[in-house]
């Protein structure tokens, strides 16, 4: 399969949409390399404005300048996107709505040996409580592209969040995203795995195994977390009577949270999570991360028996 | 176009205009039973400078593109934006006695969505400047010349994003932004010296690479000359040290971190009101 990083793809999407529109302009947080956005800087410097090493005072000038009519992307690190720059966020973007696109790069444990301080596991509950906030984790390069083009054309604050490495790219190059709509990725009767991010492509991955075992699940990316798709869920829980809901965050106000509020509201249905539940982690390859706290296609395949049991 | 002030009031109108914007806060406060009338009376004078004599503005178009923007970053002190706002004909007077009551379009502190001529919600301290950079980088953008007003508290400067901004705006050498310090002293529950010292602050934002002018905030011409002197500078952000006295015009609330936060009873309103005569 082929991989990509989705930052990599952010980084060349904000050129082109640079060139396209002249009122988008780009912030960071001294992190260009790295979140991508130093490919917008060296085509449009004018547009781009590095803020240094200072969040709140980057959301705060990206309030500004969307008040006055451009339409900023401000890019940092996950970590740094939500925990550093909190409030800024809530009174200056959330608050009066401005047109302000955040999108966080080195999202979740996958960042791998940077360690704890810099794992963004908390970062999908925190913008998720805020009113007027678009939520997205595309779960690979193509839907990044996608879901960064459409953040642009549509009013409002955003908050995208990308990981790290390079992740298998899923979908086709003709892949159209929607805002808030669920994508069925493979139908199925027994049980429905809800992932988001980089757990859509290892919810795959689980369910062609359990596939040779004869339980046939129904796999749901629901990249945008905010607003959530909740006829999707409604279907999953009425079609297949089971979800299993994964996500790269602790296990608090994240996706699973949020599937969980809708289906028990709705129609509920016995649930399972794979998630960092309740810890952080620590220093390490990627790879042995997600394999070590349980962010895998087996973890899923588990969680999906014990879901069925339960039904 | 508007090429200067709506008003252009002369210095006597300007003084009159300033008491009414204190008869207002104390009428507006009291009649809401909370609020912060101290640094809403110390900012009384700048903002009438303002508003009725500096900046370009059109009550009748407050979304006007070359409009000069005011951005209240200590929010606290909406009050008397509000009874400027009102006075200069964003909205009527009469709105001014629902500030802080349910429905109104006058929030405890500013709500850019629910008030015209209201630049940038405010209330969570240290924001305002850097909106102001925001807007100050679109106009250069843009290549408008409408300029950046920011009023901060001294006590706000306590925040590290004041300084990070200060950072910046000099960074990008932001010549069409002038802040305004209304250095009245005291903040919530002491003089400022006693809670964190700020001195030397002048030669902070010097260091921090400002244009720094240092006032009497309550003496027009002191106000106005400074305003003009902002406009001056080249190729760097000018701030104007104001100072002030916490409370200014009702002689029991002047110098009174006790009146930082809390509303007049009807007993002191009537006394405050009648000293601002």
């Amino acid at each position: 399969m082929n991989e990509a990083a989705p930052r990599e793809i952010y980084g060349k999407t904000l050129v082109s949409l640079g060139r396209q529109n002249p009122d988008i302009v780009v912030l960071d947080a001294d992190l260009s390399p790295s979140t991508m956005t130093h490919y917008f800087a060296r085509e449009f410097p004018q547009r781009f404005f590095d803020c240094g090493l200072a969040e709140q005072n980057m959301m705060g000038i990206a309030a500004g300048l969307a008040a006055s009519g451009k339409i900023p992307f401000a890019s940092t690190f996950a970590v740094f996107a939500s925990c550093r720059c909190f409030d800024q966020v809530r009174i200056c973007l959330s608050q009066t709505k401005l047109n302000v696109k955040i999108v966080a790069t080195h999202g979740g444990i996958s960042v791998g040996e940077d360690g704890t301080s810099h794992q963004a596991i908390e970062d999908l509950a925190l913008y998720c409580a805020l009113p007027g906030f678009t939520v997205i984790v595309p779960a690979d390069a193509v839907e990044t592209a996608a879901a960064v083009k459409v953040a642009a054309a549509t009013y409002g604050p955003f908050y995208i969040r990308l990981g790290r490495p390079k992740i298998p790219i899923i979908y086709p190059e003709s892949y159209p995203f929607t805002i808030g709509k669920a994508v069925t990725m493979r139908r199925g009767k027994d049980v429905t795995i809800i992932a988001t991010g980089i757990m859509v492509a290892k919810a795959l991955e689980a369910s062609n195994s359990l596939a040779k075992q004869g339980i046939e699940c129904r796999v749901v990316n629901m990249s945008t977390i905010k607003p959530l798709d909740e006829e999707a869920i409604i279907s999953a829980a009425s079609e297949t009577g089971a979800i299993v809901v994964a996500e790269e965050h602790l296990a608090q106000g994240g996706l699973g949270s949020r599937v969980a509020m809708t289906s028990s509201k709705e129609r509920p249905v016995p649930m399972e999570f794979v998630n960092l539940g309740e810890r952080y982690a620590v220093s390490g390859k990627s790879s042995e991360l997600l394999q070590r706290y349980g962010l895998t296609d087996r973890e899923i395949a588990k969680a999906v028996k014990k879901a069925i049991e339960r039904k | 176009m508007l090429q200067a002030n709506i008003f252009n009031y002369s210095l006597t109108d300007l003084e009159e205009t300033a008491r009414k914007l204190r008869r207002h806060v104390i009428t507006m406060i009291t009649a809401a039973g909370s609020g912060h009338p101290g640094g809403s009376l110390s900012a009384a004078d700048i903002i009438t400078a303002l508003y009725f004599k500096v900046m370009r503005h059109n009550p009748k178009d407050p979304q006007w593109q070359d409009r000069d923007r005011f951005i209240l970053s200590k929010g606290h002190a909406a009050p008397v934006l509000y009874a400027a706002l009102a006075e200069s004909g964003y909205f009527p007077v009469e709105e001014l006695k629902t500030l802080r009551k349910l429905d109104s379009c006058l929030q405890g502190h500013t709500d850019r969505n629910l008030t015209p001529g209201v630049e940038m919600s405010a209330g969570s301290l240290g924001m305002g400047l850097s909106f102001a950079i925001g807007v100050a980088l679109a106009a250069r953008l843009d290549t408008k010349t409408y300029r950046t007003y920011v009023l901060l508290g001294d006590g706000e400067c306590d925040e590290g994003q004041i300084w990070e901004a200060a950072l910046s705006a000099a960074h990008f050498k932001l010549d069409n932004i002038t802040a305004i310090i209304d250095r009245n002293g005291i903040q919530l529950t002491d003089w400022t010296r006693n809670v964190m010292n700020l001195e030397p602050l002048s030669q902070k934002w010097q260091a921090f690479g400002w244009h720094v002018i240092e006032i009497d905030g309550h003496d027009f011409r002191q106000i106005l000359t400074a305003l003009e002197e902002a406009m001056t500078i080249k190729t760097r952000p000018a701030v104007i040290i104001a100072h002030t006295t916490k409370g200014k015009g009702v002689s029991f609330m002047e110098n009174k971190a006790a009146f930082h936060g809390k509303a007049p009873t009807p007993e002191e309103a009537e006394r405050a009101l009648k000293e601002l005569e």
